[in-house]
């Protein structure tokens, strides 16, 4: 005996409508492959390339509590604007972010981030001394490493003072491939 | 020292029980009804999942839900008399250990008793399985003990 995907889905739908939800989460397709999206009713909370469901949630779980649910619905907002963003139909998300359980010098780095135009680049060390702080590359670096929303957090805009890729937590392939999108390259 | 068993995220725990629990209803209830009570289950244990403390017998736990649901169900479109009837038919969860001993209590308090002390779960717990408050469930269990103790040979 099987769940009929309408139950499953008015199970989820109720979920959701009756926010009982601490964070709901599906996996959306992109050309850089399947994408793991987690939003809360905050805010958007995570994007992941490691799109299987299972190595995500417990994650998900300690940032927003044990209430984790797959559902369509609470990504539509951010499935939408990545839609249109790899159709190069979008430049600027206009998405609310969840960054909740994050240190204030990574929350302020994430800020500074979100304002690097689209089609641009920068460094490390200027984000650092955007944030006041012009030693701190290698910390920023660590930043993008970890940053719970890349893409909509441009970490792939961030390159070494050289001009080098440096590197991406997704992988250099995908680096490569959202500057070139976006004209950047 | 041992560690309580960590909470699993609701997706897993849902899709882990989701067929067992349908399964369930649908005996109880013929599968037209199943349907909004399996929903009306899963909501339920949703509602309480964050008050949690530990997971360990979470299967218990959700399908006495369950059956709390399909009574609550059958009592809204059945006379009372066919209720005991079906309250005593295979509506008991396998408590197994506690099931012989506890078989002559009302089902609130044998499902108190039983949860308490066979499964250790706390009246939080309890509460949400029975749709009550965890005073009610903390006094349906002790109502049963005195019971027993009563009804025990000496």
């Amino acid at each position: 005996m099987t769940i009929s995907p309408d139950l499953d889905r008015r199970f989820r739908e109720a979920a959701i409508a009756l926010d009982l939800v601490d964070m709901g989460f599906d996996v959306v397709d992109s050309p850089i492959g399947p994408l793991f999206v987690a939003a809360s009713t905050r805010g958007l909370a995570a994007i992941s390339f490691e799109s299987d469901p299972d190595d995500q949630l417990a994650r998900i779980a300690k940032i927003a509590g044990p209430c984790v649910l797959r559902s369509p619905k609470a990504i539509d907002a951010a499935r939408r604007e990545l839609d249109e963003y790899f159709a190069g139909r979008r430049r600027v998300f206009d998405l609310t972010l969840d960054l909740r359980a994050l240190p204030p010098f990574t929350v302020s780095v994430l800020h500074e981030l979100g304002r690097v135009p689209y089609g641009e680049t920068t460094t490390y060390g200027a984000l650092a001394a955007a944030v006041g702080r012009p030693r701190a590359a290698r910390a920023v670096g660590t930043v993008m490493n970890r940053n719970r929303i890349p893409i909509v957090l441009p970490c792939h805009r961030v390159i070494g003072s050289s001009g080098n890729l440096v590197g991406y937590a997704g992988g250099l392939d995908r680096k490569i491939t959202l500057l070139e999108l976006e004209g950047a390259r | 020292m041992m560690h309580a068993v960590a909470i699993p995220p609701f997706e897993h725990f849902y899709e882990q029980h989701r067929v067992e629990v349908l399964r369930l209803l649908r005996r109880r209830l013929g599968a037209d009804q199943a349907d909004d009570a399996f929903q009306e289950t899963f909501l339920r244990a949703l509602r309480a999942y964050r008050r949690l403390e530990h997971g360990e017998h979470l299967r218990a736990w959700v399908l006495t839900i369950a059956q709390n649901v399909a009574l609550d169900a059958l009592r809204r479109t059945k006379p009372t008399a066919e209720l005991i009837e079906a309250g005593a038919e295979d509506s008991r969860p396998a408590y197994e250990d506690l099931a012989e001993l506890t078989n002559g209590l009302p089902r609130t308090e044998r499902a108190a008793v039983v949860l308490r002390y066979g499964y250790d779960l706390s009246y939080d717990q309890i509460a949400s399985a029975l749709g009550s408050t965890p005073d009610a469930a903390r006094q349906a269990a002790s109502t049963g003990v005195r019971r027993l103790r009563r009804s025990s040979p000496s």
